[in-house]
Parts: structure tokens; C-alpha cells; sequence
């Protein structure tokens, strides 16, 4: 990392798009209370506001030059503008797709907003983390609010018992990364992620206080990304929460999270690679299996897609286990078009949930195609990229993660991801089965507003035209971990 | 000058932009739709003309070809071209889509357009698939041709269409992702994914074998082989008639390309191994599944029955090649391939039409039962007429092009070993046998009932269709020599580059891959 020591100024310059962010949750905090209940479109304006100049502050800062800020504890480089610029556009759409969804509930308030937007806040911390305590900050900020938004619904029990269990889980996690963290303090003498990678280079430190610490802090990063044996929150939390937090939930934080494995994994235990390339072989293989094979057996769909992302999960740890460049950029790109699929797919859920029925079954999906044939077109399109079917990025992304695994000669390992990635066309297919093939057990129109409609399109569009010219990402993400 | 003009990229794109046009132009005005649909298939085939009148069929190197940098970074190319081989088929594929679009005219009330759509969609991928020569861009066509036909069965399909369409997308999908791991691998041998590159690069004999394996199961599900022909009845069966001439007439033939340009030119040690094994499952597929098709009460069942015998045929032809390379002979290697190449073509044509014929009596009757019919040719003599001539070249009659590629391969088959051509011409009794008894029960006898009774003739749509494709079957089978003079040179230059080892001198065992990437 470059050392160079910024005035106060150029500081602040390096955290602008946090800086929107925080003002733009501080403002809506405030005019909420001087809105009526009647009239509260000037929050979601303002949010909306918010999240695209942070966007445009995200792009104003940009460059391939990394600049550290307040000494040294936050770093702006090409990852962080990449993935911050993901977290914000996933993040905008989680806002537009909601909002009818939640009007129609009574959720649509303050809070509602003001707790999106500090999640969105911390992540954006995380991602720019250059130290540990930085990262855990943005982690913990992200975390309490996601605990809050879980039990959103407060008459819903299943909401409740889902924030309980996602809140004891995470705690879990967060401690177990934390006992991690000391442990690597304890060996290095320094939170930055520097002072722990000159330790591991060093030779001089106690490896095995290094690997114990290792070992925490990757049950921390498993805890949040979901990947077997740290998955038991997901399927319940998925199905509890209300629909627009687990569009959030798990498009975003996904981001996030490999932002926290790639710094934790590479900028500071990059010298570790051998140790925790082997525990990811495990956990990818185990996130493969149970991911894709569970999933066949679910009736709700927001469990099935649960545990689709649990295998997806899988597929990211392929790329960083791969420990090359293109494996690291592989598994970036993998993140970021997850996430993508995953806000369409949830996207299309709470389109289609009208007011006072929510869209829980898979049955509810039933002959979709006569209903709205275009919603159905979006959906069938993103089943089949997360499938891995071209000529959708699904195909792409796994592509790339295949090629950076068998690059490293783990041949085993990629026949094992697609023989699993074969199960899990299956269930997949059903949902196109269900949209296209069945005849719809209501004949209630979908109704849905032009912006809405309007933000799905372009999803869907995102996620055929990145199939095409996969390099309008990927050569971002390569940028990203060009040394 | 005209091999300076994108004709590939045009025969691809053309046909998926009009599948757009159609989907736009939405279920309000049928008519309409449907005769944008036909334009765009007619235009396609014009413009596919070009790669036939352009041809220059003396040399076996690639031409129109087309080349740049699609993902860069990993070497992969928006790379066409083709040859001797390809360039037959594309026109095949683009020539019997008019068919279906006819066919489906009158049929097809439930969307038409996404009907239409569907298929002119299909169309420009399957001459993809043909054209491609990056790796990475022929398993991008490949495996998309499975969403519009996932779709067309499942939505136009009968009763049973929904188990029918999800086997035969989980058949193919399982089959072909290995064969992605394998054209990964062997990125990493070569540094590009060129599939020229693939052809000249050395490789040991287990790796060999393990390529050969992850590229028979992708083909060999496709082809469809047996044993792991099971989804090609079902999916036929349920099919719509449009999406049974496609799957019988080009997407089977995609398995039989896929062995010519991958499995031998790539792994030729590796085939020579293990030829045995593809020549028992095909003289399995000629005899076993020809004794199936015979049992058959479904007609469309016999067809596709009919339809992996014949295939069977193919891949016979393909592999022989080493039996006969032994003897030291090469034309009769030539001939082999040659022939399952015509067969190919051939049973495009015939499998094609025979499938139109069954769905010109499904749209009347609404049956495919084999005993619900007797003595149409009572009330429809012209069909008759069409459906004996196409019966007759499925069973390999003299004077139709389904006799010239069985008795190329047959012949070859000599040269390699008798009991090989023995086994394989039991395919003129079988193949005469259920086939001449489907039309016996079904065409000819006394007028079965009321229903039968009822029946009208071919309507001129009906016509047109069946007798343009009994033109073509005729026309091979008097003179095939235009069609094997395109492919020689083409063939040739293969079975001379399968003669050569590509294994590495000393190294017996799979090197581990060192090529990392560089950005």
C-alpha cells in the first residue's frame, strides 16, 4: 500500500461516498419526523437521492491509485470503487423494489429507510477497511442493523424467532472473528493489515498462533458469508424476514463479505495461502453438496433460494482458494453477479406479491408467464444464469471460477462443482417449469409500478448483456488484484 | 470480395434478431406474425446460399472465416469459420427451419409467435454450434440451444411434455459440462482456446482417454448412443411435430459433428484405444434398438427408435477408421467417414420429413397410436404416396439418399472387418422390417373406422413441404457426388491427422498443467 500521509482534507476527500451516505440517513432521520404518515415519498426520494450521489462520489474518487486516509486505517483503491459501486446499485434496487411491497404493509417508514441506509453505510466501511479494526466496525455497524431489519414485521412470529436466531448466530460469528483478530494482534503487534502480513512474512512470529488466529477469523468470514457448517441461519432467516430485507440480506452483504474475506485472506494472511486453501476446499465442497442437494427438497421458494445461495457460496471459495490472481478476480466476479441475480430473483418475488399475499411457495409461481409474461421472461432468465446456462453471466462466472481452479491443476475440485452444478440445474428448471409450464391458480393481474419495472428490465438486461461481454466487468475485477 | 463479407455472423444473427422481431410483434395479429417468421427463415436460407456458391471445395482449411477478441483476457475469440463438414450441415440446419415454420402454421394456436420465435432463435444457435471454432463459443451455442427447446417441448409438448423436456435438459446439461472441464484442460495445454489449436497440441495417452471420455459423454448423449438414448424417445414423443423435426434433422447431427471435430482430431491415440467400445455401442444401436423399434405402438416412438439406429450408422462410420488404418489402407477410412457424414445429411432429410408425416395425421386424428389408423391410403393417396417414398428411404432403398451413406459405411466396414459389416447389415432386414410394417398398419389394409374415414388429404402447405424434402432425398441419392466432393478434401485432411500420434515421446502420464494465467 502506498504511505502517503494525507492532510485532514484529502481524508475526508477519500470517504465522500460515506460521507453521502451518513448524511443522507442523519437527514432522513430528521425529516421523517416532520413528514405526516401520509406523505412519506420524501424519504424514499431522499434515499434514492442519496444512494446515486454516493454512486457519482464513488466514480468522482475513483482510480487505479490506491490513497490511503486517517491513518491508514481506510484505504480507497480499484476494489473498494468497484464494489462499492455494486453495493450502492444493488442497494438502489432493493429500494425501488420494495416500495410498493412494503406501502401495501404499512412498513414503508422511517426507520425502514434509516436502517437500509446505515447497513449500506457499513458495508461500504468494510469494504474500504485497511485495518482490522476498521473492518469489524463497518462489520458490526452492517450486522445490528440487519438484526433490526429481520424482525421488521414485529407481529410476525416467524419474523421474530428468525431476528432472534440470526442475531444469536451472528453474535456467534462476530465473536469468533474478534477471538481471531486478537490472536493475529497478539502475533503481530498491529491491526493493520500490513503490520499482519509483514508478521507472516517475517518468520519471526509463532506461526501456529498465526493459524490459530487464521482459523477464527475464517469461521468469522464463513458465519457471514453462510457457507456450510456455518449455514444453519440462513434458511430460516430467509423464510422469516420479510421479502425486501432478504433481497437485501443476501445481494449486498454478499459483496460485503468478500470484501472482508479478500482483505482478511489476502492483504494480510496472503502468506497463508496453503493453510486456508485447504479449510475453503472443505467448505466449498460442503456449501456445493448441501446447497444444491437440499435445495431440490424445499416447497418455499425463499428457503430453495437460501440454499441456492449456500452453494453459490461455494462457488466463490472455489475462486479464492484457487489463491491466483484470476482466482481472486474470479471469485469478485462471482460476488458481484450473485448479487445481481440474486436482488432480480427476490425482485421478482415481491413484484408479484400482491397487497396482503405474500409470495411464499413455489406453487405461488404457478403459470407466471400468463399472468405477466414479461416478469416471467426476467425470472426464467435468471434461473437459467444462476443455473450456469449461457448465454446468461451465471455461465460466465463459473467459467471464470472453473478456469482459475483447474489453472491451479485441482481438476478433482471442478468436476465436483459441476456434477453438484448438475443437481442444482434441477430445481432451477422447476421454477421455469412451474412459470411456463402450469396453469396459474389465480388469475389476479400483476400490478406493478413503471419504476419498478422499469429497474427489473435493466437487471435482466445487466445479466444477458454481461453474459456477452463478460470483460465490461471482468477486466475491473482483474484491475483489482494487478499487482 | 464475398469472402470478405461476416456471411456467418449474418446466418447466425439474422435469425435470432427476427426471433426478436417476432416476440415483439406480439399475439394480437397471428397472421402477421407468422409471415415475418417465414420471411426471416426464407432470408436465412438465402443468405446461408453464399457459404455453398462460395465454397472452394479443394482445399480442407477454414473459410469465411471470421476472428476477434471477445474476453481477451482469457483468450477467448469471437472465432468462425468452416469446412467441409460444417458448412453442410449449416445449410441443412437452415434449410429445414423453412419446414418447420411452414408446419407449424395452421397447428399452432397457443402463442404462435413465441412458437415461431422460439424456433428461428434456435435456428441461428444451432449454426453456431457449426461455425464455431472457439471453444468457449461453441460450448456458449451448445449449450444454449437447450433453453428454446427446454421451452418448445414443455409448452407445445403433450400430455407428458414436463418430465419429457426436464430429462432431456438434466441428459445433455450432465453430458456437457464435463466436456467443459476438458476444454478447460486443455486451454491450459495450448494457451488459447482455439479448437485448431486443440488439434495440433500433444498429449499423453491418460489424458488423452480422460478427454475422450469427458467428450463421449457430451456427444454421446446427443448423438444419442446407447446406452444413454433414453431421453430421445420421451422428448420426441412429447415434442411438438416442429420441435421433433429439429431434434431428428439437425440437433442429433450435432453429437455426430462434435465427434469429427473434437473427439478425433483431439484425442486420435485415445480413440484408437478405444474404438471398440464406440463400434459395440453402435452395432448395439443398429441391431438392439432396431428390434425395439420394431415392438413400437406410438409412431413418433418408432421414428425415434429409427432415428438412434440410423445414428448409430454414424458413429459406426466415424470409428472404424482404426479397425481399418491396420490394414494399411486410408480410402476406405475416407469412405467410412464419408458415409456417416451423407447419412447424416440424409437423415436429416428423412427423419425430418417422416416426423411432418406423422404430424400431418396427429393434426387430423389427434392420435399417434399405431392402431388407431389402418387404410388411410384410402382417403389420402397423395400422403400415401409421400409416406411409402420416405418409408422406403428410411429403409434404405436404392435411389434415395438414405442408401448412399449405409452402403458407403457398410462397404468401409468390409474393409475393416466382416463380422463388422455382418452385424451392420442387419440393418437393411431390421430397418425395412419396422419400418415397411409401420406402413403396412398404418397406411394400407381396409379403411379402420369412422375416424379414418373421415380424414382429408394434404392441404398445398402439407404438399409443398413433403414434396421439397422428397426432391432433396432424391436428388442425394441419385448424385451425391456434389455433397461428398464439398466434404473430401475436408476429410481427407482429418483421417490424415488422426493417423498421426500426438502422444509426446516418453511421457505416459498427464503432465501437471503449468500455464498460469497472465493477465
Amino acid at each position: 500500500m502506498t504511505t502517503l500521509t494525507p492532510s485532514i482534507s484529502a481524508s475526508l476527500l477519500a470517504i465522500l461516498p460515506e460521507l453521502v451516505i451518513l448524511i443522507t440517513a442523519c437527514t432522513v432521520l430528521i425529516a421523517d419526523l416532520y413528514t405526516r404518515p401520509d406523505q412519506k415519498e420524501s424519504n424514499h426520494s431522499l434515499t434514492i437521492i442519496g444512494l446515486v450521489a454516493a454512486l457519482l462520489a464513488v466514480g468522482f474518487i475513483g482510480g487505479s491509485v490506491p490513497t490511503a486516509a486517517f491513518s491508514e486505517s481506510f484505504v480507497r483503491d480499484p476494489m473498494s470503487d468497484l464494489l462499492k459501486g455494486a453495493i450502492l446499485i444493488v442497494s438502489l434496487l432493493t429500494f425501488v423494489y420494495a416500495k410498493d411491497y412494503m406501502r401495501d404493509r404499512d412498513m414503508w417508514v422511517g426507520e425502514y429507510h434509516v436502517l437500509l441506509l446505515f447497513a449500506v453505510l457499513g458495508m461500504l466501511i468494510m469494504v474500504s477497511a485497511n485495518g482490522f479494526l476498521t473492518l469489524y466496525l463497518g462489520l458490526e455497524l452492517l450486522s445490528l442493523c440487519l438484526y433490526a431489519l429481520v424482525a421488521f414485521d414485529r407481529d410476525s412470529k416467524a419474523g421474530a424467532e428468525a431476528a432472534m436466531k440470526y442475531f444469536v448466530l451472528g453474535a456467534l460469528g462476530s465473536g469468533m472473528l474478534l477471538y481471531g483478530i486478537s490472536m493475529l494482534y497478539g502475533a503481530s503487534g498491529g491491526f493493520a493489515f500490513a503490520d499482519v502480513a509483514a508478521a507472516v512474512a517475517s518468520d519471526e512470529v509463532n506461526e501456529q498462533i498465526l493459524v490459530f488466529g487464521l482459523v477464527f477469523a475464517l469461521i468469522g468470514i464463513a458465519f457471514k458469508f453462510g457457507a456450510v457448517p456455518f449455514h444453519m441461519w440462513m434458511p430460516d432467516v430467509y423464510q422469516g424476514a420479510p421479502t425486501p430485507i432478504v433481497l437485501f440480506l443476501s445481494s449486498a452483504p454478499k459483496i460485503a463479505a468478500f470484501a472482508m474475506a479478500a482483505r482478511i485472506l489476502i492483504e494480510a494472511l496472503g502468506g497463508l495461502q496453503t493453510d486456508w486453501g485447504e479449510i475453503l476446499v472443505i467448505l466449498s465442497v460442503l456449501s456445493l453438496a448441501l446447497g444444491n442437494v437440499v435445495a431440490i427438497a424445499q416447497k418455499n421458494i425463499k428457503r430453495m433460494l437460501a440454499y441456492s445461495t449456500i452453494s453459490h457460496v461455494g462457488f466463490i471459495f472455489l475462486g479464492l482458494l484457487a489463491g491466483s490472481e484470476q482466482g481472486y478476480a474470479s471469485a469478485m466476479f462471482y460476488s458481484v453477479v450473485y448479487a445481481l441475480m440474486s436482488a432480480g430473483a427476490f425482485g421478482v418475488l415481491l413484484l408479484i406479491s400482491s397487497k396482503g399475499q405474500d409470495v411464499q411457495e413455489l406453487d405461488d409461481l404457478k403459470g407466471l408467464s400468463d399472468r405477466d409474461p414479461w416478469l416471467a421472461a426476467m425470472m426464467a432468465l435468471i434461473m437459467f444464469s444462476m443455473a450456469g446456462v449461457p448465454p446468461m453471466v451465471g455461465f460466465v462466472a463459473k467459467l471464470l471460477v472453473l478456469e482459475a481452479i483447474i489453472a491451479q491443476g485441482m481438476v478433482w475440485l471442478a468436476i465436483v462443482a459441476v456434477i453438484f452444478s448438475i443437481i442444482g440445474a434441477f430445481y432451477y428448471l422447476r421454477v421455469v417449469k412451474l412459470i411456463y409450464f402450469d396453469k396459474p391458480t389465480t388469475e389476479l393481474p400483476v400490478t406493478t409500478s413503471g419504476g419498478a419495472r422499469l429497474a427489473i428490465t435493466l437487471n435482466g438486461v445487466a445479466i444477458l448483456l454481461l453474459g456477452m461481454y463478460p470483460a465490461l466487468l471482468f477486466s475491473y475485477c482483474q484491475q483489482a488484484f494487478a499487482v | 470480395m464475398l469472402f470478405e463479407f461476416p456471411w456467418l455472423s449474418l446466418v447466425i444473427w439474422l435469425p435470432i434478431v427476427g426471433g426478436i422481431v417476432v416476440i415483439a410483434s406480439g399475439e394480437q395479429n397471428a397472421e402477421l406474425t407468422k409471415r415475418i417468421a417465414l420471411t426471416f427463415a426464407l432470408l436465412t436460407f438465402l443468405v446461408s446460399l453464399p457459404l455453398w456458391s462460395g465454397f472452394d471445395a479443394s482445399t480442407a482449411s477454414m473459410q469465411f472465416v471470421e476472428r476477434s477478441p471477445w474476453l481477451p483476457a482469457l483468450g477467448i475469440d469471437y472465432y468462425l469459420g468452416v469446412d467441409g463438414i460444417s458448412m453442410p450441415l449449416i445449410l441443412l440446419t437452415t434449410f429445414i427451419s423453412i419446414f418447420v415454420i411452414i408446419a407449424g402454421w395452421d397447428v399452432i394456436s397457443y402463442k404462435p409467435s413465441q412458437y415461431m420465435a422460439a424456433f428461428l432463435i434456435m435456428e441461428g444457435i444451432m449454426v453456431g454450434v457449426f461455425s464455431a471454432l472457439d471453444a468457449i463459443l461453441f460450448y456458449f451455442f451448445w449449450e444454449a440451444m437447450l433453453i428454446p427447446m427446454f421451452i418448445i417441448i414443455g409448452v407445445w409438448g403433450g400430455p407428458n411434455r414436463v418430465y419429457a423436456t426436464i430429462k432431456f435438459f438434466l441428459y445433455t446439461f450432465f453430458g456437457s459440462v464435463f466436456m467443459l472441464v476438458a476444454l478447460i484442460y486443455l486451454y491450459f495445454q495450448t494457451g488459447s482456446f482455439d479448437i485448431l489449436g486443440f488439434h495440433e497440441v500433444p498429449l499423453g495417452l491418460s489424458a488423452q482417454i480422460l478427454i475422450f471420455i469427458a467428450f463421449l459423454l457430451a456427444f454421446a448423449v446427443k448423438v444419442p448412443m446407447f446406452p444413454v438414448h433414453t431421453w430421445l424417445p420421451d422428448a420426441h414423443v412429447e415434442a411438438p411435430t416442429g420441435g421433433s423435426v429439429i431434434l431428428a434433422a439437425i440437433m442429433l447431427k450435432i453429437g455426430g459433428y462434435g465427434f469429427l471435430r473434437f473427439s478425433l482430431p483431439i484425442a486420435p491415440d485415445a480413440s484408437a484405444e478405444l474404438d471398440w467400445l464406440i463400434i459395440t455401442l453402435s452395432l448395439i444401436a443398429v441391431i438392439y434398438i432396431g428390434l425395439v423399434a420394431l415392438v413400437q405402438q406410438d409412431m413418433k416412438k418408432l421414428i425415434a427408435y429409427s432415428s438412434i439406429a440410423h445414428m448409430g450408422f454414424v458413429t459406426l462410420g466415424f470409428f472404424i477408421v482404426f479397425a481399418i488404418f491396420q490394414r494399411a489402407e486410408t480410402a476406405g477410412a475416407v469412405m467410412g467417414i464419408e458415409g456417416g457424414m451423407v447419412q447424416m445429411i440424409s437423415h436429416g432429410f428423412i427423419s425430418g420429413a417422416l416426423f411432418l408425416c406423422v404430424g400431418v395425421l396427429y393434426d387430423r386424428m389427434h392420435s399417434r397410436e399405431i392402431s388407431a389408423y389402418g387404410g388411410v391410403i384410402n382417403r389420402m393417396p397423395w400422403f400415401g404416396a409421400f409416406v411409402v417414398f420416405f418409408a422406403m428411404a428410411n429403409a434404405g432403398l436404392p435411389g434415395t439418399s438414405g442408401f448412399v451413406g449405409e452402403f458407403m459405411v457398410i462397404l468401409a466396414a468390409f474393409r475393416a472387418d466382416f463380422w463388422f459389416a455382418f452385424l451392420a447389415a442387419t440393418t437393411l432386414v431390421l430397418a425395412a422390417a419396422f419400418t415397411l410394417w409401420l406402413v403396412k398398419r398404418v397406411i394400407f389394409g381396409d379403411t379402420a373406422n369412422d375416424n379414418v374415414a373421415a380424414l382429408k388429404d394434404l392441404n398445398p402447405r402439407e404438399t409443398l413441404n413433403l414434396s421439397v424434402l422428397a426432391a432433396a432425398t432424391l436428388a442425394i441419392g441419385i448424385w451425391p457426388k456434389p455433397l461428398i466432393d464439398v466434404m473430401e478434401p475436408t476429410i481427407d485432411n482429418l483421417v490424415q491427422q488422426i493417423q498421426v500420434s500426438k502422444l509426446p515421446e516418453g511421457a505416459e502420464f498427464i503432465a501437471p498443467p503449468v500455464a498460469r494465467l497472465q493477465p
